[in-house]
């Protein structure tokens, strides 16, 4: 085992990582900075968002508003002095990634140009045409190599924290190349290790969104925060799971069944205009679209296809130029996976699993209960998401938690002490684990696919759009049963040099246990809320204060507690869509410029 | 169902000296991918079968490989295009090959780094007086060449990278130009500086390939003309008017 | 470990396999060849521009030595090299026309005049000039 040493150590390159990277070579151009990276960083899921990323900028808009929208469409599950923060710093954050290169839409007379996104009540969602999260990456990733301090580690794969005393003093990690396993020490690190989504079987996310970063946190003591809440997005290809960008329906588009009908309308969304209504209809908010669905496919008007059930997206009546102009990737997509033009046909699709509100345990600053370890992006639970992200809120959030956990590690790094050495020790038993459980495991007899097929079919019948408790139960005892038969797995490659199918054992470890804790959280979790729908509890629990979950890792099941939900102004409601909020009954109150936006407590 | 034979070339350093091809006959689909080929084999018949991908849309970049010669993303070529078989793949051309299909990137980095690919200015607009007004039309200016990612197609078919390894390349030169015609950007002189050098822009000879090759149209064989003819344009200018700032 | 370990194998320091590029790399796809085809024609074209040169030269030296010129320029063998020639040329210039418009990006104010317009501007001051020239010795005959 190698030993390097920096100050703070990033786990993770995507737009959380890098942005947080850059933030601490601001804030103490002094420290080194390591950005240690699975894969390299612009390959980082973060590429793939297409929508955009939402931030106060149009002055008819307002902070409040921007808050209001994001805690109701989270169904009151979200902090809301966390909520207020986000919208607060969002535009800025959104400005300087302007400033340093993002190629943003721009409206003719030059200005950063908005769209309407699901669940926002007005338009305040800045794009790059439909490759939002494309241009951001890059637009990060080449401005992180102007910063001398920041050192990459590019597929450098981690698979432990090094935690001693209660607090995180760097990690293990595997360098695919040659093998080579190496301790990174560090004062400070920031978990950025993205989301899991590859827990379920038909999802968005890439094959590399395993949750590493929530199963090495959660081993090494960390709470995983609201887990129960995964995101499914409504319109997704079937067999590829490619997404279908919300803007695609922001732009105009209908979500029709079988019938040509707009069924939307049935499911209490508001009721069909041709043009499109915020918040309202097709711009309703994603958990409740997806539900739909299913109300759907009960009622037998979904059409049947060879991969399973669809509704259709249909977006021929924009016309080929504002398809071409504001969602030309959408076209490719279509055009490449699916064979069909969306100019002319419609486009089948169907919910698929898209993005994890829960996450390890943060504060504000991206703290997390281990002393000097940070977290943010997907991988982290602040909470601004609560029980349903709303579309554009993920990619902003990365850039200001990514900023701001960037900046308090740099300062706990000039403070904290350097890593005592005996940390290493742990590394050295890392490496001896490596090498005895996975690379000299020979004569296993579980193939690693057929358990991970198992696993992803395992979720998404006992914790997918519905839930009830006998399912979950099952859930939760099939995934034990296969933890336990990984013990079992069949190794082939015993090669040091970019052995992949080790990766895949790790990460399919990981898997298990985000799994796990997504099971158990649900099966707590006593009420039907944003995205967690219980049919043995279908109504919201109004009774208490709302709740976060939190998971602890135990050498049994999870131990779940519960932690009160931060609320500043707005206490729970009903969530209102399909209704044009007139200006005396919004409960934001009018729409104030941004600047004086009233974010006085 | 259909199948179809699948060489795939294998190298296994710490075992082998040179590289070989195993034949796998692998089931497919009408809908299926290349990449759905070989995540089959790794999956259901040899686990030590090294490659990467990601995304599985196109975007991500990780995925390209040889497909009968031409550099393709696995992702995005069907198996249906390249029937009847048998359909042979192989790294990336150009690049040294770290195990099977896995090639060594890093040099691409080292050059990226070098063309300065990030917003240069004199002096900084604050935050606080909002965004650089760039109209749709100057967007348009550089908005191809942003469009880059990084997927190593365009060196995998350009045969000046094959044969001189310090040729910075069609992807690194079409990122500096995506700076240079950004109107945010004043760094011009700066990458010209990079790229004027005996491995920079005059190592193409305007093969052309690049371009076809790109999937995203991309066309770096166009920024790299356009950066010879912008540089003749600087030279002569330097030359008749000594007075006027390059 | 079932096969032997490879004998230039160290611990963590894998040998990167750098295929070696053959000789014939430009066979290896018609676009290459055609690359290679153009290129070729450069020598041809040095050697169209050699002809210009000698001939004005020759012009010089008086009647006698033109007419020389004229006779060996007739001879068929040349004359048919110099067809030969004249398709490489055409060959020459055409490509080279073709790729204009991914070089030359023009702007009339805010108007990016479209690659068709650069393509077409370029064929039709080829034609001009050419016209120019043939004129030029139609009027000295
Ligand atoms: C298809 C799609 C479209 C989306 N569209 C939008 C949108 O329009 N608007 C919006 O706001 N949000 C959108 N999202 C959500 C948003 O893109 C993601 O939540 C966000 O990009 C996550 O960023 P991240 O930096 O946290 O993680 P990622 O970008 O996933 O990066 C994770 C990083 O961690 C590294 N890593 C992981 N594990 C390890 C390990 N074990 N060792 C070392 N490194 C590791 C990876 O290499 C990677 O660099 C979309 C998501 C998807 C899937
Ligand atoms: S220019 Fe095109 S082919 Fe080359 S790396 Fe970029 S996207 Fe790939």
């Amino acid at each position: 085992m190698r030993t390097v040493n920096h100050d703070v150590l990033l786990i993770g390159g995507g737009g959380a990582g890098l942005r947080a990277a850059i933030a601490v070579a601001e804030a103490n151009p002094e420290l080194s900075v390591a950005v240690a990276s699975k894969v390299y960083p612009m390959r980082s899921h973060t590429v793939s968002a297409e929508g955009g990323a939402a931030a106060v900028i149009r002055p008819e808009d307002s902070l409040d508003a921007h808050a209001y929208d994001t805690i109701s469409g989270g169904d009151w599950l979200c902090d809301q002095d966390a909520v207020e923060l986000f919208v607060r710093e969002a535009t800025e954050e959104m400005l300087r990634l302007e400033h340093w290169g993002c190629p943003w839409s721009r409206k003719p007379d030059g200005t950063v140009a908005t769209r309407p996104f699901g669940g926002m009540k007005t338009e305040r969602t800045w794009f790059a045409a439909d490759k939002t999260g494309f241009h951001m990456l890059h637009a990060l990733f080449q401005t992180t190599l102007k910063y001398p301090p920041i050192s990459r580690y590019d597929e450098w794969f981690v698979t432990k924290l090094l935690v001693e005393d209660g607090r995180c003093e760097g990690a293990v990690a595997v360098e695919l190349a040659t093998g080579e396993v190496h301790a990174i020490l560090a004062r400070s690190v920031i978990m950025c290790a993205g989301g899991g989504g590859k827990i379920y079987p038909f999802t968005t996310n890439a094959n590399i969104k395993t949750g590493d970063g929530m199963a090495l946190a959660y081993r090494a003591g960390a709470p995983l925060k609201d887990m129960e809440f995964v995101q499914y997005h409504p319109t997704g290809l079937p067999f590829t799971g490619i997404l279908i960008t919300e803007a695609a329906r922001a732009e105009g588009g209908w979500l029709v069944n079988k019938e040509g009908y707009r069924y939307l309308q049935d499911y209490n969304l508001g009721t069909p205009e041709p043009r499109p209504v915020l918040r309202s209809m097709e711009l309703g908010p994603r958990d409740r679209l997806s539900q739909a669905f299913v109300g759907e496919l009960k009622k037998g008007r979904t059409a049947e296809t060879r991969h399973g059930h669809v509704v259709h997206l249909d977006v021929r009546h924009l016309g080929q130029r504002t398809i071409d102009e504001k969602i030309p990737f959408v076209r490719e997509l279509c055009m490449k996976y699916e064979k069909i033009d969306p100019v002319k046909e419609m486009i089948p699709v169907r919910p698929v699993v898209h993005y994890m509100m829960g996450g390890i345990h943060t504060d504000l600053d991206g703290a997390t209960p281990i002393a000097g370890l940070f977290a943010a992006g997907e991988v982290a639970c602040v909470s601004i998401n609560g029980a349903n992200r709303l579309g554009s809120n993920s990619l902003t959030e990365l850039l200001v938690f990514g900023a701001r956990a960037g900046a308090a590690a740099a300062r706990h790094a000039a403070d904290a002490p350097a890593p005592s050495q005996s940390v290493l020790a742990q590394g050295l038993e890392e490496e001896a684990r490596l090498q005895e459980r996975f690379l000299d495991n020979r004569g296993g007899r579980e193939r690693m696919a057929n358990l991970r097929k198992e696993l992803q079919d395992t979720m998404e019948t006992s914790a997918g759009l519905y839930r009830d408790e006998p399912t979950l139960k099952a859930g939760t005892e099939k995934v034990q049963e296969l933890k336990e038969r990984f013990h079992d797995v069949a190794l082939e490659d015993p090669s040091l040099t970019f052995n992949t199918e080790l990766q895949t054992a790790l990460e399919l470890e990981n898997l298990l246990d985000v799994a796990e804790s997504v099971l158990h959280s649900a099966l707590a979790r006593r009420e039907s809320r944003g995205a967690h729908q219980r049919t043995d509890f279908p109504e919201r629990d109004d009774r208490e204060q709302p709740a976060h979950s939190l998971a602890y890792a135990t050498t049994g099941a999870p131990r779940i507690d519960y932690l009160p939900v931060t609320i500043t102004r707005w206490p729970p409601a009903e969530r209102v869509y399909g209704e044009p909020l007139s200006p005396t009954s919004d409960p934001v109150g009018g729409s104030a410029p941004p600047e004086d936006g009233g974010n006085q407590e | 169902m259909k199948s179809v034979a699948v060489e795939v070339l294998r190298y296994r350093p710490e075992t082998e000296a040179e590289p070989s091809f195993d034949v796998f006959d692998v089931p497919y689909e009408d809908n299926w991918m290349i990449l759905d080929a070989i995540n089959h084999i790794k999956d259901q018949v040899d686990g030590t079968l090294s490659y990467r991908w990601a995304c599985r849309m196109g975007v991500c970049g990780s995925c390209g490989m040889m497909v009968n010669g031409k550099p393709v993303l696995t992702c995005a070529t069907y198996v249906e295009d390249v029937l009847p078989g048998p359909v042979r793949v192989e790294p990336l051309r150009g690049f040294p090959v770290v195990r099977d299909l896995v090639t060594d990137i890093q040099d691409f980095m080292v050059k990226l780094q070098r063309v300065k690919p990030w917003i240069i200015r004199e002096e900084e607009k604050p935050l606080a007086e909002g965004e650089y007004l760039q109209t749709p039309e100057e967007l348009e200016d550089y908005k191809q060449y942003s469009m880059c990612i990084n997927c190593m197609l365009c060196y995998a078919a350009c045969p000046i990278y094959e044969l001189d390894p310090e040729f910075i390349g069609p992807a690194a030169i079409a990122l500096a130009q995506r700076y240079n015609l950004d109107s945010r950007d004043q760094g011009r002189e700066e990458r010209m500086d990079v790229l004027s050098q005996h491995d920079g822009m005059w190592g193409c000879t305007f093969v052309g390939d690049c371009s076809v090759v790109c999937p995203k149209k991309v066309d770096p064989a166009g920024a790299i003309q356009r950066y010879k003819l912008d540089a003749t344009v600087d030279w002569f200018q330097s030359v008749l008017m000594p007075w006027r700032k390059r | 470990m079932a096969k032997a370990l490879n004998a230039g194998y160290k611990r963590h320091y894998p040998k990167w396999h750098r295929e070696r590029v053959p000789i014939f790399w430009w066979l290896r796809s018609a676009s290459y060849v055609k690359f290679m085809f153009r290129e070729l024609t450069s020598l041809f074209v040095a050697y169209a521009a050699g002809l210009l040169l000698v001939q004005a030269w020759v012009l010089g030296q008086g009647a006698a030595a033109h007419a020389r010129l004229l006779n060996w320029l007739s001879h068929p063998a040349v004359v048919t090299w110099h067809v030969i020639l004249l398709a490489t040329l055409l060959f020459h210039t055409v490509t080279w026309l073709n790729l204009t418009p991914q070089a030359l990006v023009l702007r009339l104010g805010r108007w990016r005049v479209p690659k068709t317009v650069v393509w077409a501007g370029h064929y039709a001051a080829w034609l001009v000039l050419s016209l120019v020239i043939v004129c030029l010795f139609v009027g000295v005959a």
